[in-house]
């Protein structure tokens, strides 16, 4: 095998994996390059601070802990007296809050005349005054020396915060980036996702605001009164308005046969100036704080709801495509639509179908973003529609219809997310990196075009 | 020939893989010049594989091509036809949008890029002339038959001044006069020096055309002789590896009450008010000229186009079907005739393409179960003998053969009442055909009514109860009792309607 053969074997090989190898590579690339000195935080840190006392003191040490009163603080103690236990020392006093706090219990131990081994301390409590000058103030504590959590090398891009802030901050684009991947299973184009954000964001946050009311019966309460109830009711309302501007535009294209990308880059700019008109183009703020449980709230051990949110959408959209009759018939369509019809497929109401879900994908990442910000305005989702096809195409489905997956999708979206906030770790100019970002894209479409010729080289006849 | 000029063609241990299939393995050939070879051999043997070497869609793995003594390395059609090598495709490669004419001058438009348009159909007219053959130049050919888009296949191969010509399977989709017109103009080729490579799977063909014989299986060389050297039989078991007692399996008919009935169907010019009745358990065979309705016919009866007039009743019963959903709803399977555009989804797996119209039975509350599909599938693949690497492989990726029994699979396993089956063994071998023809025996024997639209003389003998011969839209006649007719019959039918409507 020559050189040329074995590139263009990877390359291939590449491809057919999807993009998955590239998803992994560039979190490498990433880590590699932030890599940094981090701080051991709670439990884990007390853990540490157990072992690292206990390695230069006599055995039993007898110690005293100098923390701030916050949760993570409150497990570093914890582990840290259960260390010293385990090996026979003690935990005799524990400074909780200020440098005042440190103080007196300094004074108090000096006080009991008993010397301490150690003084366990946070990267912040050691640089407190009183615990600086404790060994020289107080000579009856037999100069303990200050120990505090040794540090470690680790990837900045690695740290938990950073990838879950990765994921949170592609969550609403992800979202949409569903629906559009059906869409363009079946061979369309959905370009009014974007504005249809706009548009649920701005109709679920003024419902809100106003209040529900049916004619001159005042249904729910509204502004900063507004109950979950409204809330929900409200977003329900704003989401399944979406899905009906979906609709419109799948029964245009389909009973018309009008093309897609004009029917909803029409659809596009009336939805926008909709939500402009509706808000007179100012933001919509005047929302209860709970308001922001889904798109800035987390649950289960910290994961945003919003991540949560995209998650379950992406395993039912999963099942969808590939357990289903349904999805059959969307892969059907696009991969042949002549072929489908005469096979008993109900071309136009899976045509219907996938723009109405994509309308009402729309319509969910939009009440997220309502969610996130607590308000709602005209501007939101701008571009995002071409956020959504990159995410898509980047994912490996592809353009003309018939081919593609829904975890493509999703790892498609994670590359745009992994990108951007790489170069904002790695300190790349905001201005510079729209630039990257399209070469990426265009990178995936290349790597694309080159499986198809591959293909065609190895197998296809001159069709 | 004296002994000393070489060969006009010589192919020598030409080998090619595929992922997951050792297409070719180590295959000669060789041609002389003005000698016909018919290429042989069961669907997926590697026919159209190894003819795809030669014009330079593929690259071989191994092997060398000497055209005339003089080792070639074609790297694209292009440069195998400016060699000399002229390709019938199996498949029709023409572009839709583009009329008969623009598809046989594309790709050698005038030297300046300027089109003659003019001085383009003359020679397109004259060329069709000469051949004895007629199709509408000036029509988008997505719009003409399978047939009458083959003939312009024909005509596009035989414009370039070429050495050879391979034949993919030309008369899959023509009638017997057609065909007697190509073998007409395969003579005079001949008597030019030319060297014709040509495929089928139509024995009667080869036993006319060909001067000499070989035989692929699997991929490998099994036979080469002269054709005189055999007799059919010998011919089939060379190809199948096996013995066939007969081509077409017997059945004794049990014809019930009409179970579809079309009255006065139109559509435009090219059904202009057809009737007819299928009875259960009976088998109907539509034949006629290419282009003479008989696709469309069915097409109206399937709801795949919408009739002028007319109206369709099952089991007594008028039916109101607004597209082919419905009519699957009813119990009636179409098996199209074109198998690429209409019959498979190419770029998706063979199990998928099977289970299309039939997951409303393979899927409970929307849910396809997958086990059943798995099984079904395994089950019309093999007793269809479908070949190929997996069930996931492409459609796209199978022998022409193939993908034409994927498609009869997926409308067997439908289990419909009526199923109007358009050529529905065009491009199958021997020992599968028979497979098929017992398997529409069987469906008959079930009481299902069946219409089958076939260009093949001798299937329509050993298969139909009844003929119906159609032309321009009309039938023209009808065999009532099709077990003592015989081809001169319905070739006068045929002509005769031809004649008439002169
Ligand atoms: N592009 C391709 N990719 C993968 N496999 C292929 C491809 N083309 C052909 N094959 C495989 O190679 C084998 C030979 O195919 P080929 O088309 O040459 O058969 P054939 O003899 O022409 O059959 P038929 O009589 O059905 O036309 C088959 O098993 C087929 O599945
Ligand atoms: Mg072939």
């Amino acid at each position: 095998m020559t050189r040329k053969q074995a590139i263009r074997r990877g390359l291939v090989g590449l491809a057919n994996y999807g993009m998955l190898p590239v998803l992994v590579l560039l979190c490498l690339l990433f880590s590699v390059q932030t890599i940094t000195e981090q701080q051991p935080e709670g439990a884990a840190a007390g853990r540490a601070l157990a072992a690292a006392i206990l390695a230069r003191t006599p055995p039993r040490p007898r110690v005293a802990a100098f923390v701030q009163a916050h949760e993570a603080d409150a497990a570093l103690v914890q582990a840290l007296a259960a260390g010293l236990e385990a090996a026979g020392g003690e935990l005799v006093a524990t400074a909780r809050g200020d440098a005042a706090e440190a103080a007196r219990v300094i004074e108090a131990a000096a006080a009991a005349g008993t010397p301490l081994a150690a003084l366990a301390c946070t990267r912040a409590t050691a640089a407190w005054p009183a615990v600086r000058a404790a060994a020289r103030d107080h000579p009856t504590l037999g100069d303990p020396p200050v120990v505090t959590p040794p540090g470690y090398l680790w990837p900045q891009f690695l740290m938990p915060a950073n990838i879950r802030n990765v994921a949170n901050s592609i969550s609403i684009i992800a979202i949409i980036a569903i629906g559009m991947t059906l869409v363009i299973i079946t061979g369309g184009i959905d370009l009014s996702v974007g504005s249809v954000i706009a548009l649920a964001a701005v109709l679920a946050t003024l419902l809100i605001r106003d209040g529900i009311a049916l004619g001159p019966l005042r249904l729910l309460g509204g502004s900063l009164e507004a109950t979950p109830a409204t809330m929900i009711a409200a977003s329900l309302v704003a989401v399944a308005v979406c899905g009906l501007v979906g609709l419109a535009s799948g029964a245009l294209i389909t009973v018309f046969r009008l093309p897609a990308f004009i029917v909803t880059l029409a659809m596009m700019l009336i939805a926008r100036g909709t939500a402009k008109d509706l808000t007179q183009s100012e933001s919509v703020y005047q929302i209860p704080p709970a308001y922001t449980w889904l798109g800035g709230q987390s649950s289960l051990g910290g994961i945003p709801n919003a991540v949560l949110l995209m998650l379950l959408l992406y395993a039912a959209a999963w099942v969808l495509m590939h357990r289903t009759v349904l999805g059959r018939y969307l892969y059907a369509v696009g991969g042949n639509a002549e072929a489908a019809r005469l096979s008993g497929v109900p071309v136009t109401r899976v045509l219907l179908f996938a723009y109405f879900l994509c309308g009402l994908l729309a319509g969910v990442g939009g009440i997220v973003m309502a969610s996130r910000t607590k308000s709602g305005s005209a501007t939101y989702g701008e571009m995002y529609e071409l956020y959504a096809i990159a995410a898509v195409v980047v994912g490996g489905t592809s353009i003309s219809g018939g081919e593609g997956s829904i975890l493509g999708t999703l790892i498609g979206a994670f590359i745009i997310a992994v990108i951007e906030t790489g170069m904002n770790l790695t300190h790349v100019p905001a201005e510079r990196q729209p630039i990257v970002l399209g070469g990426v894209i265009l990178g995936a479409v290349l790597l694309d075009r080159f499986k198809q010729w591959a293909w065609r080289r190895r197998a296809a006849p001159a069709d | 020939m004296p002994a000393d000029t070489p060969p006009l063609l010589s192919m020598r241990g030409i080998d090619k893989s595929f992922p997951g299939v050792h297409a070719l393995r180590g295959v000669d050939l060789s041609l002389a010049h003005g000698e016909v070879l018919a290429l042989l051999g069961e669907n997926g043997a590697g026919k159209s594989t190894l003819m795809k070497v030669l014009a330079g869609v593929y690259p071989p793995d191994a092997g060398r091509i000497l055209l005339a003594g003089a080792e070639v390395r074609f790297r694209t059609p292009q440069q195998a036809r400016r060699a000399g090598v002229a390709v019938i495709h199996q498949e029709l490669n023409l572009i839709p949008a583009l009329t008969g004419c623009e598809n046989i001058f594309l790709g050698q438009e005038g030297s300046a890029g300027l089109v003659s348009r003019g001085a383009e159909a003359r020679a397109a007219a004259a060329l069709l002339a000469r051949l004895g053959l007629s199709v509408p130049l000036h029509v988008p050919c997505r719009r003409l038959t399978v047939a009458q888009q083959q003939i312009v296949e024909i005509a596009k191969a035989l414009l370039h001044d070429a050495r050879i010509i391979v034949m993919d399977e030309p008369t899959a989709a023509l009638t017997p006069l057609e065909t007697r017109q190509l073998f007409r103009i395969v003579g005079e080729l001949k008597a030019r020096g030319l060297g014709i490579v040509y495929i089928s799977h139509r024995l009667e063909e080869i036993f006319q055309v060909a001067d000499r014989i070989a035989v692929l299986r699997d991929g490998a060389n099994v036979r080469d002789c002269a054709t005189a050297a055999v007799d059919r039989p010998a011919l089939i078991e060379m190809m199948v590896g096996r013995a066939l007692t007969e081509e077409y399996p017997r059945r004794v008919p049990r014809i019930g009450p009409p179970r579809l009935v079309a009255e006065g169907l139109v559509r435009g010019r090219a059904v202009r008010g057809v009737s007819l009745e299928v009875r259960r358990g009976e088998v109907l065979a539509v034949t006629g000229l290419v282009g003479s309705g008989r696709t469309e016919t069915a097409r109206l009866i399937f709801g795949a186009d919408r009739p002028e007039a007319g109206r369709v009743l099952l089991d007594g019963r008028a039916l109101r079907v607004r597209g082919p959903r419905d009519a699957i709803r009813a119990g009636i399977a179409l098996l199209p005739e074109d198998r690429k555009t209409e019959g498979l989804v190419l770029a998706h797996a063979l199990r998928d393409n099977f289970a299309l119209p039939n997951l409303s039975w393979l899927s409970r509350l929307g849910f396809v179960r997958r086990r059943l599909e798995r099984e079904r599938y395994a089950e019309y693949a093999s007793r269809l003998r479908v070949r190929a690497p997996a069930p996931t492989e492409r459609a796209r990726n199978l022998s022409g053969g193939n993908q034409q029994k994927l498609v009869l699979a997926k409308w067997l396993a439908r289990r419909c009442n009526v199923l109007l089956f358009d050529e529905p063994t065009r491009g199958i071998d021997v020992g599968a055909r028979y497979e098929i023809y017992r398997l529409i025996n069987d469906l008959a024997a079930e009481g299902k009514a069946i219409l089958m639209i076939s260009s093949d003389l001798p299937e329509v003998l050993g298969m139909a109860d009844r003929i119906l011969v159609m032309h321009e839209g009309r039938i023209t006649g009808e065999i009532t009792d099709a077990r003592r007719a015989d081809q001169r019959q319905i070739m006068e039918l045929a002509v005769r309607g031809a004649e008439e409507a002169a």
